[in-house]
């Protein structure tokens, strides 16, 4: 589109009716400057594709999970004599309970699937890069929100694969030197999982969504702020002014609202259509989403067979793994699987290519982004099998590449030759 | 009404020693509610010792009770269990027992009182706190013709001999904890207290 057929219209969002409920309220709080700044006239590149759905999935998911989640509250007993008990009372006797529930426990698999879709996104994007650091690292940190809600949560049905997860969870602690074993027993508030843990867990699984909701604001904010990349990694504010509706809006820009709005429902659509087809035909899909073990009353007797933890965790659980004890202590294991998520926090320093998008860094950054997303599903995979020597190799291998990619990023990237980026985005 | 003009040196002082002091009220105020978190008094008292009746537990049976909520093993352990002990030696970690997971009474080569053919053990993997799969039989196929009876965590493939001294090359960095108890006589153990034993 070239400057001339530009012709500039009126700019969308609301103005106030003077001496109308609006315009009352508008005196008293910013609603029309919020509407306008963040939805109206908040101009996003016109060519985020496919990729940039999964965001608003994951904010509606957000607000599912808390939804459900209030509702089982009001049924559930967080105690260890009651608390399996509840949720087959939920599941049997509570009018929908079973549906109440099944969202709940299925929102769940389904948000860490969309917010693992949304970084892989803001990693081919290149979305951590300058200026959108403190974005990516707010990311990060609702992705640590999201992974202590969700374990808090695991332990609440109280069965067998809740009880002895958090117990090896818990016990992680203990690996720390010095003070471990004092601080995994402050955590359980017990010598062993308890009631008393469980009743904790359950307040802090009610308090962290809410925190979530804030972070997730704060995300919003940061986001608007520095504006929305795209598949071609172009700013589109540094580009040519002037739209159809704006003479000072990037001309690549349109409005949030009505554009992207109407588009992401669209995908809500077909999401929700995903999503029905598993809570009503596969609510434990294949003992993924709702595992075999936690059919059974937790026993702290008797550990399962077979424990692996939910599969969102299971990649970190099989660098875990991975790692041998060094010197008759567990800490290096534990540092390993930690560091592989703090390591996100580094990454906009990490990436020293003069390019965002994958589109135009050169093969070295795709083959080793692509190589990333492998050792990651590999890892899931092997994080749910049981140990073997054969896969405790293909876990260390694994645990090896997806750190090469953070660790070998500064090299890799300044190596490479990129193509040269367009001065405007491309359909 | 003249205000004397600011000093900007003593306004620092100021405001860095109301911070220090608001400081130390937050560490304060923390305690409590840190403190709260730690193991109630009712928790603690859950620690009374227990009693394990072994009379009726057939050789090679494994028996378990519960103290401090965790689950004790006690172990009749056969006399072919026991010759195959010393054989498993080279495998291990700490054959000797050397790191302090026993009662002193218990570091002997059996891990026992006296060398007794009862075993008694916290049932807790010292890896991660799985309790370990009990396997006593020999050369079963999925853990090889070498295997001399002992426990097999499924969480991460620990493995631990029959006397609870853990395998070389498995995630466990220790032998299982043996907890402090004593003889009330013939068949009885009283696990969790030590006092007045031989």
């Amino acid at each position: 589109m070239s400057s001339t057929e530009t012709t500039v219209g009126s700019e969308p969002g609301i103005s106030p009716a003077p001496g109308g409920l609006l315009g009352w309220l508008d005196k008293r709080f910013p609603v029309m400057s919020v509407w306008n700044d963040h939805l109206a006239q908040y101009y996003a590149p016109k060519n985020m594709g496919f990729w940039s759905f999964f965001g608003s999935l994951a904010l509606v998911v957000l607000v599912l999970q808390i939804v459900t989640g209030l509702w089982l509250a009001m049924s559930y007993k967080p105690s260890a004599t009651e608390a399996f008990a509840s949720v087959e009372y939920i599941m049997r006797d509570v009018n929908w309970g079973w549906l109440i529930r099944y969202m709940h426990s299925t929102g769940s698999s389904f948000f860490f699937i969309l917010v693992y879709l949304h970084m892989f996104r803001g990693l081919m994007w290149g979305s951590y890069k300058n200026p959108r650091e403190l974005l990516w690292m707010i990311g990060v940190i609702i992705y640590l929100a999201m992974m202590a809600t969700a374990f808090f949560g695991y332990l609440l049905p109280w069965g067998q694969m809740s009880y002895w997860g958090a117990q090896v969870i818990v016990n992680l602690f203990a690996a720390v030197p010095g003070i471990g074993p004092d601080l995994s027993t402050w955590v359980r508030g017990d010598f062993v999982i308890s009631d008393t843990t469980l009743n904790r867990f359950f307040a802090f699984h009610f308090l962290i969504p809410f925190i979530l909701v804030a972070l997730v604001f704060l995300h919003i904010v940061a986001l608007h702020t520095v504006g929305s990349t795209n598949p071609d990694g172009i700013e589109i504010k540094k580009g040519p002014k002037g739209n159809k509706w704006s003479k000072t809006a990037p001309a690549d820009g349109i409005p949030f609202h009505p554009y992207y709005t109407v588009k992401d429902i669209v995908g809500l659509i077909v999401f929700a259509a995903i999503f029905s087809l598993v809570v009503f035909y596969a609510p434990d899909l294949g003992g993924l989403f709702l595992e075999p073990p936690n059919f059974q009353p937790a026993d702290p007797l008797k550990t399962p067979e077979h424990i692996a933890p939910v599969w969102y965790f299971t990649p970190y659980y099989a660098m875990l793994r991975a790692v041998p004890p060094i010197g008759g202590s567990q800490f290096p294991g534990v540092v390993v699987m930690f560091g592989a998520i703090f390591i996100l926090f580094f990454l906009p320093w990490l990436d020293r290519s003069p390019v965002r998008s994958m589109r135009y860094k050169g093969v070295l950054s795709k083959v080793f982004l692509a190589a990333f997303a492998v050792s990651f599903v590999v890892l899931a995979y092997l994080g749910l099998k049981p140990s073997s020597d054969l896969y405790t190799l293909l876990a260390q291998i694994f645990t090896v590449v997806y750190f090469a990619y953070f660790l070998l990023m500064p090299i890799y990237t300044k190596l490479e030759k990129t193509k040269p980026v367009p001065e405007r985005v491309t359909s | 009404m003249d205000s004397p003009p600011a000093d900007p040196k003593r306004r620092r002082v100021l405001i860095a020693a109301t911070s220090a002091l608001g400081a130390v009220g937050v560490g304060f105020v923390a305690v409590p509610f840190i403190s709260s978190m730690n193991p109630s008094a009712k928790a603690r008292a859950a620690g009374a010792p227990v009693m394990a009746d072994v009379s009726k537990l057939e050789p090679g049976a494994l028996l378990r009770v519960k103290y401090r909520g965790q689950p004790i093993w006690v172990v009749n352990r056969t006399d072919e269990m026991l010759a195959a002990l010393p054989t498993m030696d080279p495998k291990l970690v700490d054959p000797a027992s050397e790191v302090p997971q026993q009662p002193e009474y218990c570091q002997n080569p059996t891990r026992s009182i006296n060398q007794s053919k009862y075993f008694v053990a916290i049932g807790i993997c010292t890896h991660l706190g799985c309790a370990p799969t009990y396997r006593p039989e020999f050369a079963p196929d999925d853990l090889g013709k070498d295997w001399k009876g002992g426990w097999f965590c499924p969480c991460h493939g620990s493995k631990f001999d029959l006397a609870g001294r853990v395998f070389k090359g498995v995630p466990a960095p220790t032998n299982l904890v043996i907890p402090k108890h004593k003889y009330v006589n013939e068949n009885t153990i009283l696990v969790g207290e030590d006092e007045g034993a031989a």
